[in-house]
């Protein structure tokens, strides 16, 4: 993968992880973002991925990756069995996100989370003007094909971790390939954070 | 496809364990001497380690692929290995042996026992799958390889290679267990147990001893054709057969007017041909004693391995369903250890282990080559 061509949420990732650190991608997807950390960062990683199909790109890649559902995977895991745990664009697609943020919260020292904040202004124009739900550049799919369960905005996630104690470390904000730092509920498209106990 | 075929090969055989050395079964009975049949395809190269051993089912052997002379039909998982498949034979040195017990070359019920000079029959000890795994042993260090690069099998053959992961973890750099269990149930138990009892119900049984005489053919064949339909989906065999009937109807009420009546038979009559009675009640039995959780904890039973684990298991397959290979995987999570598990969307059942060539042989290729590259770097 050129770099040019690497989603900017991946190096932003990419960049708040040490090297030599273990991994656990809940939801990782064809490997990507995997791949670019044992290159980048000569993670050791563990995927788990749903998607059959996106388990023979992982498994090509050379990934160690589980074929299961993060809704329940976590429960063999002792606490910290990893350095970091990332929830990367999954957050908002599982049906459990508390017990899934609870259980990575147990397994990983750290946890990564990003997801598309469901705020940004185009997402409230189309829904506030045209009332319809909104799909945009970070939102692409239409209300009847959405894997997104969640909507959950930025300002959901601070207010989620506050009720529930957890130190956000470091938050990233992106639009597009460019980091957003002010109204970043209105502005941003996604939001990345370093979360911890 | 023979151009992509290792071609013509010969079984081989490998004795050992003879008086006074016997070995000692997991039962505490002395066996010896013990000889195992095997086959191998491509070259054992100079590090000696591109090894992967290949273990067969309970109705398996050790001809996994290529040609016998003269033979029409390859080895039971030729799709799979040879030249350019997912075990390549350019590549690696695959070995597959029949198991302690078998009767296609290996010591089994059938063989002489040379205090009598008569066949075994049930003066045959009790064996498990850990003697198997024991008897590959041997034969691995017969062939002078220190460490296998893989232990690959389905079904039994899957219960071995779990088992090779907690006897001798040191010996192996992967493991690929496909469609299998740690440890057997009460159904899987049960099935077998309806087999044997076929077997044993047939008068040509006489308590084991047929050899010479008329052998327990239509209680072996009723216990494949149970066999078979644990093998298929509901969905398979509504596939494979339908409601169709055969067209040549014999003057008799209960003729296998159906498809699947007359598949059943073919199989069951053919079994019979190639396979041991008594074989099978001891391979099965082998089976249904498989319990690696026994006197262990799943939360140690595979600490401390380094070998790199891929789970293979199949949506449709009822008769090692998924859960089993998820207890596979739950065992690996608790171990710590990196490994990768696939449940692959097929409507095969439990034979699709030796269908779904496709994906196995995507997922074993990638799976291999990382392996193989490893093991190369640490040198």
């Amino acid at each position: 993968m050129k770099s040019s061509n690497i989603p900017r949420s991946y190096q932003v990732i990419a960049e708040m992880i040490k090297k030599g650190a273990s991994v656990l991608d809940l939801g990782c997807g064809n490997g990507e973002l995997l791949a670019l950390l044992i290159k980048e960062k000569g993670v050791r990683s563990q995927g788990i991925e749903i998607d059959e199909r996106a388990i023979y790109e992982c498994v090509s890649k050379g990934l160690n990756v589980f074929h299961g559902d993060i809704d329940s995977g976590l429960a063999e895991y002792k606490d910290d069995t990893f350095d970091y745990v990332i929830l990367n664009e999954s957050l908002q697609q599982v049906k459990h996100p508390e017990i899934v943020l609870r259980e990575a919260v147990r397994v990983g020292k750290k946890v990564i989370v990003g997801f598309p904040n469901f705020a940004h202004y185009s997402a409230r124009f189309q829904l506030f003007f045209w009332g319809i739900a909104p799909v945009t550049k970070a939102l692409p799919y239409t209300w009847y094909l959405t894997p997104n369960i969640r909507c959950l905005s930025i300002r959901d996630f601070i207010n989620f971790c506050k009720l529930h104690n957890l130190k956000i470390e470091k938050s990233i904000f992106l639009s597009g390939r460019h980091k957003i730092k002010l109204f970043v509920n209105l502005l941003a498209e996604t939001g990345i954070f370093l979360v911890s106990k | 496809m023979k151009e992509k075929s290792v071609g013509i090969v010969k079984t081989e055989y490998f004795t050992f364990a003879r008086p006074p050395k016997e070995v000692k079964l997991e039962s505490g009975e002395k066996l010896g001497p013990i000889t195992i049949a095997y086959e191998t395809y491509g070259r054992l190269n100079k590090n000696r380690d591109n090894a992967i051993l290949i273990a067969h089912a309970l109705s398996g052997d050790a001809h996994a692929a290529g040609f016998h002379e003269g033979d029409k039909n390859p080895g039971w998982w030729d799709a799979m290995i040879g030249p350019a498949k997912a075990f390549d034979t350019d590549k690696y040195f695959v070995i597959c042996s029949n198991v302690l017990g078998g009767c296609k070359g290996s010591t089994g019920p059938s063989s002489i026992n040379p205090k009598t000079n008569k066949p075994y029959a049930l003066e045959f000890p009790l064996i498990t799958i850990k003697d198997m795994v024991d008897c590959q042993r041997e034969l691995i260090d017969y062939l002078g390889i220190k460490k296998l690069l893989s232990v690959v099998g389905g079904s039994m053959g899957g219960m071995q290679v779990l088992q090779w992961l907690v006897s001798y973890p040191e010996r192996i750099n992967s493991a690929i267990p496909i469609a299998t269990t740690l440890k057997h149930s009460p159904q899987q138990i049960a099935f077998n147990e309806v087999g044997r009892q076929t077997v044993m119900a047939d008068h040509n049984w006489k308590a084991g001893n047929y050899y010479g005489g008329q052998p327990p053919a239509k209680g072996l064949a009723v216990a494949r054709m149970i066999g078979h339909i644990t093998y298929m989906s509901d969905i398979s065999m509504a596939e494979k057969f339908g409601r169709v009937k055969k067209a040549n109807k014999e003057p008799f009420k209960f003729t296998a007017d159906f498809e699947v009546e007359g598949y059943l038979r073919y199989r069951g009559d053919n079994f019979v041909k190639r396979f041991d009675a008594n074989s099978y009640l001891y391979i099965t039995k082998a089976m249904d004693n498989f319990d690696l959780l026994e006197g262990r904890d799943i939360h140690n039973l595979f600490k401390g391995i380094s070998a790199k684990v891929m789970v293979i298991s199949f949506k449709s397959d009822w008769l090692y369903p998924s859960y089993q290979s998820k207890e596979i995987v739950r065992a690996c999570k608790l171990a710590g250890l990196e490994a990768t598990y696939c449940e692959i969307d097929s409507t095969y059942g439990h034979d699709a282990f030796l269908l779904e060539t496709e994906e196995e042989t995507h997922l074993v290729t990638h799976f291999l080559k990382k392996v193989f590259f490893n093991s190369e770097d640490k040198g």
